[in-house]
Order: C-alpha cells, then sequence, then structure tokens
C-alpha cells in the first residue's frame, strides 16, 4: 500500500520523536530484583512518568499475625525482608517485648546486634553484585561483581547455618532472647571470615571504581532530595547519601548499639553514586561491630524467659508499641496493639523498601531508560519487605 | 542555623494548637485530633515542629467504635518523634488527605484505601496498592474473616 492511500503509513514516516509511547517494565523483568511493574510512558527514550505496581508477593502479613502468637510469629516475620531477616525478626520480637516490659539479657543483645551486622554485610554483598549485574557488561564482563559478591554472600550464609541450622530465613529471635548460642569455633570462623570480607572490599572498589562506565552510570543519575528523601521518609543508606544523617543504631539506641564505636557515613550528593559509597563505609562498619562484639561478648544467659512450652505463653498487655531497627535498606519497623492475650490485636508492618520505592516515581522520570535500571538497583529494593 | 526542637519545646508548641490533645509524657509524643483538624495538624507538625521524616501511616479498625488512622513523624534533629492519631467515628470512612503535606502519604494512604476502604479527600490518585483492581472488600477490618475465598474462587 503506498502512503497516498494509507493514512496510517503517512503517519509513522512523520515520526518526529515527540509521541509518546507507554511501555512496560516487568513484572518478571532481571532488574526487577522480584516481581516489580513498572509502566513507564516515554518521550523517545527519556522517561516523563512512572506508574509502579506493587502487590505481587503480597501475602497480607499483617491479618495473618492477629492470627498468630507472639511465639508463632517472628519465624514468618523473616519473610518479609528475607534477604535480611535477621532485622525483619527483631523487629517484631523488640516490639512484643517492649509492650509486655521483658528484658532481654546481655549476651542476647549482643548476639542480636552480631547476626543484625553480619546480616547487613551478607545484604549489601547481594545488593552490590545484582546492581552490578543490571548495569552490566559495562562494568567488565556483565556478572564479574555479582559472582565476586555472591562468593562473599555465601560465606556469611554458612557462619549462620552453623549458628541457626537455616541459610535464608533463621527463625533466631524469640520474644525474651535468642534461641541458639553460637557453636565451638564458631568466633574465630567468624573473625576470619570478616577479615577476608574485609580484604575483597578492595577488589570490589579497584573494579569499580577506576571504571570510566561506572561512574558515568551512577554520577548524578537518580538524584534524591533532602527536601525529597525526608518527605517520603525513605530510609538507610539512602536517607544518608541524601545528606540526613538519621541512623536508628546511633539517633535510638535498641540492642545495645550505644556500646559500640562506628560511624554514621553521610554523603550530600544524593546520586547512585553516593549511595554506593555510604553503603561501602556501612560494609565496614559492619564488620568493625562485629569485631567489638566478638570482643566483648558477655557471659550469661541468652534468653530471659523459660523454653516455650505452648505456643500461646507469651502474653502482651494492653497497649501500643511502635519498635524500629535500623535493617540494611533502612527503617523496618512493627507497630503494635497488644490486647491482653497471646496474639497481638493489630500489627503494622513498616517495610523499609516500600517507601524507598515510593519515592521512584519523583526521580525516574526525565532520566533514560537505561537509567530506570541503575536507580532501580540503587535502591536496593526487597519485594517480600515491599508486599509483605 | 536555628537550634533544633527539643521534646519539650515541641510539647510547649502544642499548646498553639487548641483542638490537639497530647498523650502522656516520654516518646513519642502521642497527639489526637479531630478528623477536620487531620491534614492542618500535620502542616502544623512539620512545619512548626519541624517533623519533617514521614515513617509510616496506617488504621486501627476498632470494631464498634469506628476507624482510627495514625501516622508516625519525626523530628531528626530534635531526636523525638510525634505519633498522630484521628479517630474517624462508626461508619465513617472519609478522612483528608495528607499528600499536599507530606509526599510519603501517597502510597500508605493508598494501602490503607486498600486495607481498610478509607477514602482519603483530595488524595490524587486512591487505587488499590497490594491487592488487584477487582479485589472485593478490605482485609484488615476485622469484619473480614481471615479465610474469605477470593474472586473467583467465591
Amino acid at each position: 500500500m503506498s502512503p497516498e492511500t494509507s493514512p496510517t503509513i503517512v503517519k509513522t514516516l512523520d515520526y518526529t520523536g515527540s509521541e509518546r509511547l507507554t511501555m512496560n517494565m516487568g513484572p518478571q523483568h532481571p532488574s526487577a530484583h522480584g516481581v516489580f511493574r513498572a509502566i513507564l510512558t516515554l518521550e523517545g527514550e527519556k522517561v516523563v512518568a512512572v506508574d509502579a505496581v506493587i502487590g505481587y508477593l503480597h501475602r497480607c502479613h499483617e491479618k495473618l499475625s492477629e492470627t498468630l502468637t507472639y511465639a508463632q510469629y517472628p519465624s514468618i516475620a523473616s519473610k518479609t525482608d528475607y534477604v535480611a531477616a535477621m532485622t525483619s525478626e527483631l523487629a517484631y520480637v523488640s516490639a512484643a517485648e517492649r509492650l509486655a516490659k521483658i528484658d532481654v539479657p546481655k549476651r542476647a543483645q549482643y548476639l542480636r546486634v552480631l547476626v543484625a551486622e553480619l546480616q547487613r554485610v551478607a545484604s549489601h554483598c547481594l545488593w552490590l553484585g545484582t546492581w552490578c549485574m543490571d548495569m552490566g557488561g559495562a562494568l567488565g564482563g556483565g556478572a564479574t561483581v555479582f559472582l565476586y559478591c555472591i562468593r562473599e554472600r555465601e560465606l556469611v550464609l554458612d557462619l549462620f547455618e552453623s549458628l541457626t541450622g537455616a541459610r535464608l530465613l533463621y527463625g533466631f529471635h524469640q520474644v525474651g532472647g535468642v534461641r541458639y548460642d553460637m557453636p565451638e569455633g564458631w568466633a574465630g570462623e567468624c573473625r576470619k571470615t570478616v577479615d577476608l570480607i574485609e580484604q575483597r572490599l578492595l577488589e570490589y572498589e579497584g573494579l569499580l571504581e577506576s571504571n570510566a562506565f561506572f561512574q558515568m552510570r551512577t554520577r548524578g543519575v537518580g538524584v534524591i532530595s533532602r527536601e525529597l528523601a525526608e518527605d517520603v521518609g525513605i530510609g538507610g543508606p539512602l536517607l544518608r547519601a541524601s545528606g540526613v544523617a538519621f541512623d536508628l543504631r546511633r539517633a535510638q539506641p535498641y540492642s545495645s548499639y550505644e556500646d559500640f564505636d562506628f560511624k554514621v557515613p553521610v554523603e550530600t550528593a544524593g546520586d547512585c553514586y553516593a549511595r554506593y559509597q555510604v553503603r561501602m563505609v556501612e560494609f565496614r562498619e559492619s564488620i568493625k561491630i562485629v569485631r567489638q562484639v566478638l570482643d566483648g561478648l558477655p557471659e550469661g544467659p541468652i534468653s530471659s524467659r523459660p523454653g516455650l512450652k505452648s505456643v500461646a505463653q507469651v502474653r502482651v498487655p494492653k497497649g501500643e508499641m511502635y519498635t524500629r531497627v535500623e535493617g540494611p535498606r533502612g527503617e523496618v519497623g512493627c507497630y503494635l496493639i497488644g490486647d491482653g492475650g497471646a496474639k497481638p490485636y493489630r500489627m503494622k508492618w513498616r517495610g523499609a523498601s516500600f517507601s524507598n520505592l515510593a519515592v521512584l516515581p519523583y526521580i525516574i522520570p526525565g532520566h533514560q531508560v537505561a537509567d530506570v535500571v541503575a536507580i532501580m538497583g540503587s535502591v536496593d529494593p526487597v519485594f517480600g519487605e515491599v508486599d509483605r | 542555623m536555628l537550634q533544633p526542637l527539643t521534646d519539650a519545646d515541641a510539647r510547649a508548641r502544642l499548646a498553639e494548637f487548641p483542638d490537639a490533645v497530647v498523650g502522656a509524657a516520654g516518646n513519642p509524643i502521642t497527639v489526637s485530633v479531630p478528623p477536620a483538624k487531620w491534614a492542618e495538624f500535620a502542616a502544623f507538625a512539620k512545619d512548626v515542629l519541624g517533623c519533617r521524616f514521614f515513617s509510616f501511616m496506617s488504621a486501627v479498625d476498632w470494631k464498634e467504635e469506628g476507624l482510627e488512622v495514625i501516622a508516625w513523624v519525626d523530628n531528626s534533629e530534635g531526636g523525638f518523634s510525634l505519633l498522630m492519631k484521628t479517630r474517624l467515628g462508626a461508619g465513617v470512612s472519609g478522612c483528608p488527605s495528607l499528600v499536599p503535606v507530606y509526599r510519603g502519604a501517597n502510597w500508605m494512604e493508598r494501602e490503607c484505601f486498600d486495607m481498610f476502604g478509607i477514602q482519603f479527600e483530595g488524595h490524587p490518585d486512591l487505587r488499590r496498592m497490594l491487592l488487584p483492581e477487582d479485589w472485593v472488600g478490605h482485609p484488615l477490618l476485622k469484619s473480614y474473616a481471615v479465610d474469605t475465598p477470593y474472586p473467583p474462587y467465591r
């Protein structure tokens, strides 16, 4: 058909690049790190609007928790953020403990800090690996950084396996303390592992920071202003990369964090590179805390409560409590309303990734499609926690 | 630079907002306001009390007493938190939106609408957040049974 007889062809030939195209990215997209659908409105290669569709992993944790007792739920809590299960468990049990005024022995508090910081190292390993893989071949052969990081993460998971018997979802925390103590020789293995990871961090930095493509794809990309960061309520490394020195471990210490000496890294650029810098410092600070815990671990019981004989044994009085912990992705919080029974009346889970992801519609417009992948990776979402 | 407000300063300044009922001492400062003053109070919290960090927002179903909407905001420099509450009243599902004040309320309110059916007046785009668009009912209401089958399996 000639252009004279077909208006469609003429229109196509007249394409000026100003037409808008709607493109669906996901839910099964390699850069989604889970199941996330972004409906992008494009002008050429430029994104002008994003509609984020989430909820594919929704399991209604909040409704479920109303049917489970305080003794049963902690092992489910780990399934919200399955990349950092230790911190999710901690958020729930500390809410129940504070509401019921249950003391936690010092040794258990230190062990909680120890696993939380090891978990941060493992989680940041996964973030760095997957992010670099998303940005792909430009970083010297695609999966190189990914495989290196996964190799190191495995070492931490091995430690968790010998501590709790599980590699991903631990059930380590319980109301009143922790469930397992360190086995014989574990502390030595732990020291060796963090020493090794600390050395390997230098390798990653060497690989990435001297790479011009890495710099080009991350510097000035996905800038979050300080004002936007606080307004949306993003947390963790994202917030600190935007110039807000807010770390719950420092601002509102829990589980004896006040005993440890660590730095809270802050950058002001707010771009993907600043988020990378903050996380690289956090790696080292976490390792520093791990060493301090191992050096100063007090003797004593690991739980203030007797062994459970019944799942309804933990009772929490009437009242409300919001406790939050600094997870690898930011503020993981649990708002709990007790009614005097063995099950909560209401539990609200504040997932760090949910709030972090909510910033995307504000920062992505104006960027190219390829940048969407870099920005998504720098946000480090875990969809179990977004969808809960 | 201005000195950040402390917890005690914030409690003193709260007297400027006559409709606010302030709770017991300690962190957080718990404040209840009537629904009509909800958005106005949020703006007061942000501008006067310096609570710029929006942590989360949710709701509680108190059965016969109706729904309660809560929001938690922080003054990160001053080191105190504010828990805002408003009781909508029995059978009422309308509430002013906080999106004009805090952009973080956008997704949180969509989630509350999804889970509790609260209609946030002034929300720019009130759709379901986590559940599919064709879902029937609002699961976190106490009247919604855990084992309610969902379409098309009803």
